[in-house]
């Protein structure tokens, strides 16, 4: 059985602009020790789709669908049965780690406080687990470092504790949301690292929410590209890289200025911006964007099977690879 | 290179800190900032400007564009020294010297519409403009960055992220600048916008030849758009060297950290590269290390490393570069 099985999720808000229409019919799923990672711009649905997991939506927002969690439905839970699994079963990390520490109480407070709560320990024992997380996530002297406040902390040492108070009661699945993304590059790089090792050593699932395709390339085992609320691609990790099968995805890749590769002069941008989500357009969501566009894209396309596991949601059978079309377009 | 446009020496900027704890009991402490930075720009050349949070960098611009008060140096701009001018003084040159900012939305008046935004400077510089050459010139610039004139009368809450950079864009360019000091002016956008901008201020570069300073913690951005590119560690330079050279065989271990850390969207790629993560975090910048100042963190390092500071001395193929053990260490820098 499947860790995680999200099917036709919708996520929308009331504002006095309208409905906006976050998630419109997400379908994945997750198995146990699998990292996921959950590509897409701002306002394609990725947070909101976390958030609505958690049961942590904003007051005008709604969801429906289904989100099985090891078979139970996690959209029908009470807020004091969801507290039960929230921190214990499923945990979750925020992009601004500063914020997300209480800054009121010591390190070590928060880190015990999961503990007493969720696992019963007494104070002591809390402490010394406690200690110990923050010696596996790669912090020197825990003990001092749980004396003090989130301020007197940089912002790689406080994604380091999120991360240890994340994983302090072993959860099944532990969603990071642009953890990296307030970060320094350097300090990114040993927070993937970090990650990495932790989800090797453990049985933890991952699901990385991220806008960074280089983060998800060196972490992930599977990918799901969205826009506009819906999938617009899922594959496993080489097969999207070396072979992207939407007009998006291959979009989003030639946008990304590389270091590795000579570089060309002018970035491949896509063009226009992202659909307004209260008003949708008809059909494929990317129409407007896509240089690929035709007539039957007016038609909203399902999320077809492409083989190999992997999915997409076009109209079109093949796409032009990659690596063909820069050579085409630079001998125009 | 030519007669530069703008002559940086040994430019300081301190900050004087209160780390005493508690009402009053006071321990004043000065933080090097900007740490005796040289470089030099040539008219309609691009230089970038990385390093990790805290570095300076943005501290730098400030300083060239008189936004706060250098503790010594010089900043020759045309042959004109603009350390230690007057308000009034600075006043023209600040025409020719612009900004553009990080926050797309934080940076425009919420209140103000388009054209009032870009027009605004103009008003301030040429206040001899009729109202209907502002507007012709505000629509003019409105389309050179790519936004349709018609949006002239339209508040910046109707735009989107991209669209909010083009119009600080435009505010910057709509005076004539000769300088565009841009401060991180992509880091807030999606990708697939942040190449429509970076395509557009490389155009408009060339177009009108500008000269750019952009500074950016995203090594592949500025890869993409710099000639040279400088490279900052608490305060001081590391490296200036010309930007294609400094992707291949960066000369000081501090750049080859940065350029090591950036992820590359390529999984194989990724599995393939051995992770030399950089150890450790900044040091306190009220009390930096001896000698060099990355030593502390350069798996390079030797003990006379501590011994004194390394000068940013100059290499025959024109790169700059403070370290000692350069020449040792030049093959392994390699990538």
């Amino acid at each position: 059985m499947a860790l995680l099985e999200v099917n036709d999720l919708m996520v929308s808000f009331d504002t006095p602009e309208g409905v906006v229409h976050a998630v419109n019919g997400l379908s994945f799923d997750l198995e146990p020790g699998q990292t996921l990672g959950i590509v897409g711009e701002s306002g394609s649905g990725k947070t909101q789709t976390a958030m609505a997991m958690m049961g942590l939506l904003s007051e005008n927002g709604s969801a429906s669908g289904s989100v099985q969690f090891r078979g139970q439905e996690l959209l029908e839970l009470s807020t004091r049965e969801l507290s039960r699994i929230r921190g214990s079963k499923i945990s979750m990390i925020f992009q601004d780690p500063v914020s997300s520490l209480n800054p009121y109480l010591s390190i070590g407070d928060q880190l015990v406080e999961v503990l007493t709560h969720h696992r019963d320990l007494k104070r002591k024992a809390a402490r010394k687990r406690a200690a110990e997380m923050l010696h596996q996530v790669g912090i020197s002297e825990p003990g001092q470092r749980m004396r003090q406040y989130p301020h007197q902390l940089s912002g790689g040492m406080c994604q380091r504790i999120m991360i240890a108070m994340g994983l302090l009661c072993q959860p099944d699945l532990l969603i990071a949301d642009e953890p990296t993304t307030a970060l320094d590059v350097t300090v990114q790089s040993q927070i993937n690292t970090l990650m990495g090792e932790l989800s090797e050593k453990s049985s933890t699932a991952i699901m990385l929410i991220t806008h960074d395709l280089g983060v998800i390339a060196g972490l992930c085992d599977k990918v799901l590209v969205m826009y506009a609320g819906e999938v617009m691609e899922t594959a496993d990790i080489d097969s999207l890289f070396a072979d992207p099968a939407h007009p998006y995805t291959q979009g989003l890749l030639k946008s990304v200025p590389r270091l590795d590769k000579a570089h060309s002069g002018i970035l491949s941008a896509i063009p226009g911006n992202p659909p307004d989500l209260v008003d949708l357009p008809e059909g494929c969501p990317f129409r407007a964007r896509c240089p690929h566009a035709f007539d039957k894209c007016i038609e909203h396309p399902d999320l077809f099977d492409a083989g190999e596991g992997r999915h997409k949601r076009c109209w079109l059978d093949e796409l032009p690879p990659l690596e063909e079309e820069a050579e085409q377009e630079e001998h125009a | 290179m030519r007669a530069p446009i703008l002559k940086v020496e040994d430019l300081s900027v301190h900050f004087r800190i209160d780390a005493g704890e508690g009402l009053f009991r006071h321990d004043y402490q000065t933080i090097k900032a900007v740490d005796r930075v040289s470089f030099e720009l040539a008219p309609a050349e691009t230089l970038g400007v990385v390093g990790e949070s805290g570095c300076g960098k943005s501290t730098l611009a400030r300083a060239i564009l008189g936004l706060v008060a250098p503790a010594g140096g010089r900043i020759a701009w045309l042959g004109d020294n603009l350390v230690g001018k007057t308000e009034d003084e600075m006043r023209e040159k600040r025409r020719q010297l612009q900004l553009i900012f990080q926050d797309p939305y934080g940076s425009l008046d919420p209140r103000m519409t388009v054209g009032q935004i870009v027009g605004e400077p103009l008003k301030n510089f040429f206040p001899s403009m009729s109202k209907m050459q502002v507007r012709e010139r505000v629509s003019g610039m409105l389309k050179m960055v790519g936004l349709a004139p018609e949006q002239i009368n339209r508040y910046p809450h109707e735009f989107s992220g991209g669209q909010c950079q083009r119009i600080g864009i435009a505010r910057a360019l709509v005076v004539n600048p000769r300088l565009v000091v841009c401060d991180e002016p992509v880091s807030a956008l999606d990708v697939s916008i942040q190449a429509q901008i970076v395509n557009l201020l490389k155009e408009l570069q060339k177009k009108l030849q500008l000269s750019l300073i952009f500074i950016a913690h995203d090594l592949s951005v500025v890869r993409h758009v710099s000639d040279r590119v400088l490279v900052m560690y608490m305060g001081k330079v590391m490296e200036i060297n010309d930007s294609e050279r400094i992707y291949r065989n960066p000369a000081h271990p501090y750049t080859r950290a940065l350029i090591e850390s950036v992820p590359i969207p390529d999984p194989k790629l990724e599995r393939e590269r051995a992770r030399r993560a950089l150890g450790g975090e900044l040091p306190s910048p009220t009390h930096p290390p001896s000698g060099c100042v990355f030593r502390t963190r350069c798996p390079f390092a030797q003990d006379k490393c501590a011994a004194a500071e390394p000068p940013l001395e100059e290499l025959e193929d024109g790169t700059r570069v403070a370290c000692v053990r350069y020449a040792e260490i030049k093959g392994e820098l390699e990538l």
